[in-house]
């Protein structure tokens, strides 16, 4: 086999991502009007000191609201392709570290060995002091799919788990905060 | 249906890690807690195209986006989006931010005492050609301090996000100019261990790419995680 090329290191975004890398429109995910559920998810970012990230983002990336991808390794027959929904966002934070995310609920989709996944987001996230993305995923709390998700199932502290659970803070609002460093700290994922 | 192949896992010290106390910002914005491992789902292998250009114009060109010509040393940068195995990355959005000649970003966080430049905001995207290439006309950013300790100096950088093909492959970078004597100095620069991986983010002068009397030329490709030979892959390799 040939020898491989070693990826290019990640950087950080640093402090000024937002010259290059600030789309607001971005954050709305139903802007083409897609099918589903709308829902807004909006949380905090904050450090090891607790205090709010003024210079973070967060990308996601969903199913559509029939649990299938807008890419072309996503072959299952029986759900449709919306297309009105490519299921990618980007958010920045604000001057107190919060951030509003405006999508659909993303249907359930296959894991490994087609064992179900309870509906979720994924999500890379990235600031200044971050030499390259955490990855880590937003889940919901109303979902009873949950209980049987291979990855929440997988994490035996309730409050670790607790961590990629968005908690229902209104009708069609979900709260989900980025707990860099300390007791809450978010669960991030070795992908 | 069946378990689509997985994306490679990097190999040890071929990337920075998250805690990096030369670099002060890590301290307290790396986790402490270990990483859950996840095998790949679709939820990883699969990630955003931008084929249908819903991402937006191109701005390739960063010298003309103003009423007059930006200041500094004007520069050609093109490469390819490459994976492990050296297959190009074809429709895949590519995005630059950089400061100007000065050293100064076109940010109102950036208080560097440089100056603007009214003829340089320091953006770009494009989304890479079906060969996996790219590339922009801009001019040569400058050092600038900055406050991680005292008197210290970012090396000229661009910066450089690109997706690939899935959502693990995503890659926000930055790239070098070579012989810069602020790199050794420089722990962003530093923080990854491996030598080869290091180097990969110095782009290479390359007289070819050079215009006469306009603009010099560089070389910079940027290579995302490849993916586990597929079972008919495999099989064709012979093994």
């Amino acid at each position: 086999m040939a020898t491989k090329l070693i990826p290019t290191p990640g950087q950080t975004v640093g402090p000024f991502f937002a010259l290059g890398l600030d789309r607001p429109e971005w954050a709305d995910l139903t802007r083409g009007n897609p099918a589903g559920e709308r829902i807004i998810i909006e949380g905090r970012v904050l450090d090891g000191d607790g205090a709010p990230v003024p210079d973070a983002m967060i990308e996601l990336w969903q199913a559509n609201a029939a649990g299938r991808y807008d890419h072309a390794d996503d072959t299952q027959a029986d759900k449709p392709v919306d297309p009105n929904f490519h299921g990618f966002g980007r958010a920045a934070t604000d001057a107190q570290g919060r951030f509003k995310i405006t999508t659909i609920k993303p249907g359930p989709v296959p894991g490994r060995g087609n064992a179900l996944q309870a509906p979720h987001i994924s999500v890379a996230f990235f600031a200044r002091g971050l030499l390259k993305q955490l990855f880590t995923r937003i889940y919901f709390a109303d979902e009873p799919a949950n209980a049987s998700d291979p990855l929440l199932a997988g994490i035996d502290d309730d409050a670790v788990r607790g961590t990629l659970v968005a908690r229902k803070d209104g009708p069609g609002i979900y709260r989900f905060d980025f707990i860099l460093q300390g007791e809450n700290e978010t669960a991030f994922l070795d992908l | 249906m069946a378990d689509p192949p997985a994306y490679n896992r990097h190999r040890d010290g071929t990337q920075p890690p998250y805690l990096y106390p030369d670099y002060a910002s890590t301290v307290k914005r790396s986790p402490t807690r270990p990483l859950i491992r996840f095998e790949h789902t679709l939820s990883e292998i699969t990630g955003p195209s931008f084929k249908t250009g819903w991402a937006g114009p191109e701005a390739t060109d960063l010298t003309k986006q103003h009423k007059g010509e930006p200041l500094g040393e004007r520069m050609i940068v093109t490469g390819r989006i490459l994976d492990e195995d050296g297959r190009p990355v074809p429709h895949t959005l590519v995005e630059l931010w950089q400061c100007n000649a000065a050293g100064r970003y076109h940010h109102p966080v950036d208080q560097h005492d440089a100056p603007l430049d009214p003829n340089f905001t320091g953006a770009g995207q494009t989304v890479t050609d079906a060969d996996g290439r790219y590339r922009f006309v801009t001019i040569k950013p400058g050092a600038y301090p900055w406050r991680n300790s005292p008197n210290a100096w970012r090396p000229a950088h661009l910066h450089f996000g690109v997706y690939g093909g899935g959502f693990v492959t995503r890659l926000i970078t930055q790239m070098y100019f070579p012989g810069d004597p602020l790199l050794q100095y420089d722990p962003i620069y530093q923080s990854t261990a491996d030598e080869q991986a290091r180097t990969r983010l110095i782009a290479a002068y390359d007289p070819d790419l050079s215009e006469p009397e306009w603009a010099l030329g560089y070389s910079f490709d940027m290579v995302l995680r490849g993916r586990e030979a597929t079972p008919f892959e495999a099989k064709a390799h012979g093994h």
